[in-house]
């Protein structure tokens, strides 16, 4: 069996598993905001993470940790009261429906290779732009900060939702917020954060405890701090390396599946995804053939819905081509030989349906 | 924590259970994204859903089950995406329902920290928690429920600190938490009891909650709540004997009338503020609070004692115990409470 999914989510790094664990064995349970002894221990293990977690952020704002980057997004958008929101035609759905739902949302237009114009027209009164850093379907890097600075030229907050780019990639310089999310890094679900540049008000979404400086109440767990900090600090630490080896593996993917088409920009994209299609074929039926590759169609998310992906259309493909394309992750402990073999049997079984 | 540390402040948050601790560590394994297509997805997502079935076995619980981050989000999600607007919420809740509640109508309590059901009768969404976090006491959801579903209400229950010990209440939505019952911090549960009861936001969780669920956490949390129960009785009968220790050094029990969940008690020490106790027990390796853990280090007085009209509030302390708490700590307790209070 073969992973290829890493853009749903990618394996626990040792390292962050390690250091969970002391705050998952018998005495390392306490409440990070109980004043006493065992409870400021939890908190300063929750600070470290914290600056771990910056490490990847720009300088000049603070890290807000959140139960996931749905909800760090949702407290971006939601909370900083936006009215009209410009999102690029590919966020997450995290992006789109939160906008559709709490706002007006305009959509940025991307071009055949899914990226948006550095100087796309932003529509006027848009308060809040989001423009995603890399895209989960088919690994775009979007121009953030020209958009960005053009954005706040124009009295705009700009959301990036970094989920795919953080710890891969430098963290945008030009936004206002910046979600991420821990178990794309290869630290544990169940955790994310939001980071806010110092100066930007928002209102908290969830209430209580006002833990977070009372931005998003709810009690921390230190072993999911600590093993997003120690993720995120490992991802710090080999940014080049995770590079390097992804560069290497997209070679040798594209050199075994050279027939198939690539579905978005060759130049501007993170090399961990491979988003190909081939005329005429049957996605499900490559899926059921091919049962030790772990791949997928589209966003996790979608999976199973039958919609047609709103960013293959975005790209302006057709429903017929947009449904006979594939996505392949990898990344830091995909082995090259297993790739080359899983690509080779893809390939062969879509040959088999006279593709 | 150091050998003399004792530890008395379980409602904050309690130990993780070694079975929880497994069932975190064998979840670890299933690592895969439950949305995603593929067999390891699948895998992920049929473990998601026997998780789902045997929570509701474990709780006694015939509707429907969203997975949150924790019970904040839990609240947050019921008050927030409510079908009927929320009309009224005890004076007692934890600020995790308050703060949202806005211009709803404030039930009352009686002196023992217990809610009218009469009062309860309120043709909208009315929050009442099963069990206060500052003093044990349990409200008559039963009949507070009779009352709201007669008047045409929803019933809310913030269930965070009687879940995985007493029976899940009589209520429409129900809020938990893993963290307070030995399932780890990060994970907790919205009880549905119709889906027509909230207004989906689309995502996972059949719409009620986006965001990749976290299935170690989900699994731990089960483990948790299927563990042996028996610890209660016997913290019972140790929490019965710190009450008459307390009682015969000077100290008053709060809402020592009212039946209260076994593992937490209040106690006030006239004459000597909870701040300077706490500085005291902290010294002395010993962990309790001050009303909750989100408000320990404000000085702000307990909302939960003056809603109770308790003289002397700002000389309360919280003793919670737990799963391990022995005669012997609950004695050293009472120890150092008697010289903190120069009895």
């Amino acid at each position: 069996m073969i992973y290829l999914d890493y853009q749903a989510t990618t394996p626990l790094a040792p390292e962050a598993r390690a250091a969970m664990a002391p705050w998952l064995a018998e005495d390392g349970f306490a409440n990070p905001h109980s004043p006493h002894r065992m409870g400021r221990a939890a908190k300063a293990a929750v600070e470290v993470a914290r600056d771990q977690v910056a490490s990847l952020l720009p300088p000049g704002g603070r890290v807000i940790f959140t139960g996931s980057a749905t909800e760090a997004i949702n407290l971006a958008i939601q909370g900083s009261g936006a009215r009209h929101v410009a999102a690029s035609a590919i966020e997450h759905a995290a992006v789109l429906d939160t906008a559709r739902a709490c706002s007006t949302l305009s959509e940025l237009p991307v071009d055949a290779g899914g990226l948006v114009a550095p100087d796309a027209a932003l529509p006027a009164g848009a308060d809040l732009v989001a423009v995603m850093q890399v895209n989960n379907e088919i690994g775009t890097i979007q121009p953030v900060d020209e958009l960005a600075a053009r954005a706040r030229a124009a009295g705009a907050l700009v959301l990036c939702d970094a989920v795919q780019g953080a710890g891969k990639l430098a963290a945008p310089e030009g936004a206002d917020l910046i979600a991420l999310s821990a178990h794309k890094l290869y630290g544990p679900k169940g955790i994310g954060a939001l980071w806010v540049r110092d100066g930007v008000q928002l209102r908290p979404l969830i209430h209580g405890g006002g833990q977070e400086a009372g931005l998003r109440s709810g009690t921390l767990s230190p072993a999911l701090c600590a093993g997003f900090g120690a993720a995120a600090a490992l991802a710090a630490a080999r940014m080049a390396d995770d590079a390097a080896h992804v560069g290497g593996l997209w070679q040798a993917a594209r050199e075994v599946l050279g027939r198939w088409t690539l579905n978005g920009s060759e130049s501007q994209r993170w090399h961990g995804n491979l988003n190909l299609r081939l005329d005429g074929l049957d996605v499900a039926r490559l899926m059921s053939e091919c049962r030790t590759v772990m791949f997928s169609a589209g966003s996790a998310c979608a999976s199973g819905s039958g919609r047609p992906s709103h960013v293959l259309a975005a790209l302006g493909l057709a429903p017929a081509a947009a449904k006979s394309s594939i996505r392949l992750g990898f990344g830091r402990y995909t082995v090259r030989d297993e790739l080359v073999a899983a690509c080779a049997a893809l390939d062969a079984a879509a040959r088999e349906q006279g593709c | 924590m150091t050998f003399d540390s004792l530890y008395l402040d379980h409602a904050a948050t309690t130990p993780l259970l070694p079975a929880a601790r497994d069932a975190m560590l064998e979840g670890f394994a299933l690592w895969a994204n439950p949305s995603s297509p593929h067999r390891a997805g699948r895998a992920a997502r049929a473990a998601l859903e026997e998780a789902r079935a045997r929570l509701k076995t474990a709780l006694g619980w015939n509707g429907e089950v969203v997975f949150t981050s924790g019970a904040s989000e839990a609240l947050a999600l019921a008050l927030t995406r409510s079908a009927l607007p929320l009309a009224a919420v005890s004076a007692v809740e934890h600020e995790a329902v308050l703060r949202h509640a806005g211009a709803a109508a404030r039930l009352g309590v009686d002196a023992q920290g217990l809610v009218d059901p009469a009062a309860c009768a309120v043709a909208g969404l009315v929050a009442v928690q099963q069990v206060n976090n500052e003093t044990g006491v349990i409200q008559p959801l039963g009949a507070v429920a009779g009352a709201v579903r007669a008047a045409g209400g929803v019933l809310l229950a913030d269930a965070a600190q009687g879940a995985g010990k007493l029976a899940t209440p009589d209520a429409d939505l129900i809020a938990l938490s893993a963290h307070k019952f030995g399932g780890p911090v990060g994970v907790g549960v919205l009880l549905v009891r119709d889906w027509a009861m909230l207004k989906p936001t689309g995502g996972q969780e059949r719409g009620y909650r986006a965001g990749t669920e976290n299935l170690p956490g989900v699994l731990a949390m089960l483990a948790a709540l299927e563990a042996d129960r028996g610890w209660l009785d016997q913290a019972a009968a140790l929490r019965a004997r710190l009450d008459a220790a307390i009682t015969a050094a000077g100290g008053e029990i709060v809402a020592a009338e009212a039946p209260r969940l076994a593992s937490i008690a209040a106690y006030r020490m006239p004459g000597k503020s909870a701040n300077a106790q706490l500085i005291r027990f902290d010294g002395q390796g010993i962990a309790v609070s001050a009303g909750s853990a989100c408000s320990s280090g404000s000085l702000r007085t307990s909302h939960v004692l003056d809603a109770m009209g308790i003289a002397g509030a700002g000389e309360v302390i919280r003793v919670s115990l737990g799963r391990e708490t022995t005669a012997a700590e609950v004695d050293r307790f009472a120890a150092a409470w008697r010289e903190v209070a120069g009895a």
